[in-house]
């Protein structure tokens, strides 16, 4: 809580953390919709913004207010389930391969190294399109944490591997602490803001890949996103025929939520090492 | 000890990134349900050419040659191989029967144009505001200038994109909405032409640009700021060097050397690019070429800019990490 409320006294982190909490209460009112996501042509088609439909309404016939709740609550959902599973994987390859060291680590760091200089953009696209039929919020998140996991994995093993050479490891050892215990409450209380500073980054990720795949026509585009509503507002030329709101609730939503969590994460990594700055601002 | 140390693991790793890579490029498309062959026979039929079974019978066997779909899966990969290494990245399915290489080196200039003007463009004006406002970092405008940077600096490019064309192709309706140049004009190096596709091409390259400037903006301003503390700083400055030796050759020559790596990674990263602010655009480079691949059902293509990409991205990183020593002599590989 101390920790917390040190963070709160950062600008970037209090407003961040506003940000966010008044994008999951906008994605919770989709619970309260009076439409159906999945209907088309409940609403006229086309209307501007107005006092019956705040945002205006698409040519498939939908509000636009309500489908945004949707597509946030959508978006959210998949990179939620995107950052925890590759959180498990980066934290579980990075603490055996910062620990064990040797053959494993080097093995493990074999295949992170290669994802990433793999375009892995393009094969992500690849397999998108052999799962396209099955392709669901849930399973869009496990096939982008299948691939996120590679550079946070790098960053906690790091971690653990100055962990490793603390007295306290040799002490813990020493008297006869397990090595599950140990990693367990001696290195995770350490490595709790840094797991957490990677997932905020992780989950602007897989929200930028789920824009990216839905604009390429790759995700099941009966399920309302960020990306699903950009493509349909594509598709129908919307920005040529002069139909502005249905692509400015898309794109401000994505600005909030992609502002709010970077300032989350540049807010806490400071708040960990000030040194890290350069680093943090640098890798893009 | 270098050579052992670290090229030949280095380069294991290449070959095998790149192994590895094209296998999973080869095995992908083949785990899929459908026969692309029966495909675009169902794909003719549909259009409504009428076919006589023996006809039929030849066409699918010359189909399943010429997309290397003959024998077992173990002869087509060791043809598919050698066919890559020939450079043959097979035929379009879409745009039969023209060549996935042809495709790729028509789209190409395009993309590599656009991004290379932007980063390069990018990288000078980032550097040069970064540094100043590194430098005087209390100013008010240092500050202003940050605060831009840490808003714009978080979007996609893409999103980023979008914004600029509500802005400025509708709001405003200073610049047109798409295209790579005015419809039906014929490419030629001429002024009108030049100016044209110029034009057509200001609104992405600006959404690129002022992107990549925040992302320069911001790190040259970290690095800057840390070395003015730096005590060699003070203590040429205590020794009486002159304020603008001290700017041009103590800060800013060492806070450029890491800029210059950064540089050499994000111009490996130009093939794969800004696909979807090329869709968003209409601009005619792999973006919109992959875009189309992809609503046609073209594996073909979409597996020869994947090869492309591989290779073209292994290849820089592979060379931004072996010149790495030459930018920057506290590197050294022993």
């Amino acid at each position: 809580m101390k920790v917390f409320r040190d963070l709160l006294r950062d600008y970037r982190f209090f407003w961040g953390f506003w940000i966010l909490v008044m994008t999951v209460v906008f994605a919770s009112l989709s619970f309260f919709s009076p439409y159906d996501p999945g209907l088309w042509g409940e609403a006229p088609r086309d209307m501007r913004p107005s006092a019956e439909y705040w945002l205006g309404t698409d040519s498939n016939g939908q509000d636009i207010f309500w489908i945004a709740t949707f597509a946030v609550r959508n978006s959210l959902t998949i990179a939620l389930i995107a950052g925890l599973v590759s959180r498990v994987i980066a934290v579980t390859v990075g603490m055996v391969a910062g620990y064990l060291g040797g053959k494993s680590d080097r093995v493990l760091m074999f295949v992170s190294d290669s994802l990433l200089v793999i375009p892995l953009f393009l094969m992500i696209v690849l397999l998108a399109m052999l799962i396209r039929d099955s392709m669901s919020v849930i399973s869009l998140g496990l096939l982008l944490a299948i691939f996120g996991w590679a550079w946070d994995a790098r960053l906690i093993r790091s971690q653990i591997l100055s962990l490793r050479e603390r007295e306290f490891t040799k002490t813990a050892v020493l008297s006869g602490t397990g090595t599950m215990k140990l990693v367990m409450n001696e290195y995770m209380p350490y490595s709790t803001p840094l797991i957490f500073s990677t997932l905020i980054n992780n989950m602007a990720w897989a929200i930028g890949l789920e824009i990216t795949l839905a604009i390429l026509g790759l995700l099941d585009l009966s399920i309302p996103t960020l990306g699903t509503m950009l493509y349909w507002a594509i598709s129908y030329q919307a920005v040529l025929l002069g139909r502005w709101w249905w692509v400015l609730t898309p794109i401000v939503l994505s600005i909030f939520l992609f502002v709010a969590l970077y300032w989350l994460s540049v807010s806490i990594s400071e708040y960990l090492d000030p040194r890290r700055r350069i680093q943090r601002v640098g890798v893009g | 000890m270098f050579v052992r140390r670290y090229l030949i693991p280095r380069f294991v790793q290449y070959i095998l990134v790149i192994f590895f890579g094209v296998t999973a490029v080869f095995i992908i498309p083949r785990l899929l349900p459908n026969d692309p062959v029966m495909r675009t026979i169902a794909e003719l039929r549909a259009r409504g050419a009428s076919l006589e079974p023996g006809a039929m019978d030849k066409i699918i066997a010359d189909m399943t040659k010429m997309y290397g779909l003959e024998g077992t899966w173990l002869d087509q990969y060791g043809d598919f191989w050698m066919r890559l290494m020939r450079g043959d990245l097979g035929v379009s399915f879409f745009q039969f029967p023209t060549p996935v290489s042809t495709l790729i080196v028509t789209a190409l200039p395009w993309t590599v144009g656009l991004l290379l003007t932007t980063t390069i463009f990018a990288w000078v004006i980032g550097n040069v505001l970064g540094a100043f406002a590194g430098y005087y970092s209390s100013s008010r405008w240092a500050q202003g200038m940050d605060a831009v940077a840490m808003v714009i600096r978080p979007m996609p490019y893409y999103i980023f994109a979008f914004a600029l064309l509500l802005l400025f192709a509708y709001a405003v309706r200073w610049f047109p909405v798409s295209g790579g140049s005015s419809f039906g004009r014929q490419p030629s190096f001429t002024l009108p032409y030049i100016q044209d596709v110029l034009w057509h091409s200001f609104l992405p390259a600006l959404s690129i640009a002022v992107l990549g400037m925040a992302v320069w903006f911001q790190t040259m301003k970290l690095v800057v700021q840390s070395v003015v503390g730096e005590s060699y700083v003070q203590y040429a400055r205590l020794g009486g060097v002159t304020e603008r030796k001290i700017v041009t050759r103590y800060v800013f020559r060492n806070a450029l050397l890491p800029q210059i790596t950064g540089l050499a990674l994000s111009l490996g990263l130009i093939f794969s690019g800004a696909l979807i602010t090329e869709i968003v655009f209409s601009y005619p480079g792999l973006g919109t070429l992959l875009y189309r691949a992809i609503i046609n059902g073209d594996y073909n293509l979409i597996m020869g800019i994947t090869i492309f990409s591989i290779f073209a991205i292994t290849t820089t990183v592979l060379i931004v990490d072996l010149i790495y020593p030459l930018f920057d002599p506290r590197i050294r590989y022993s």
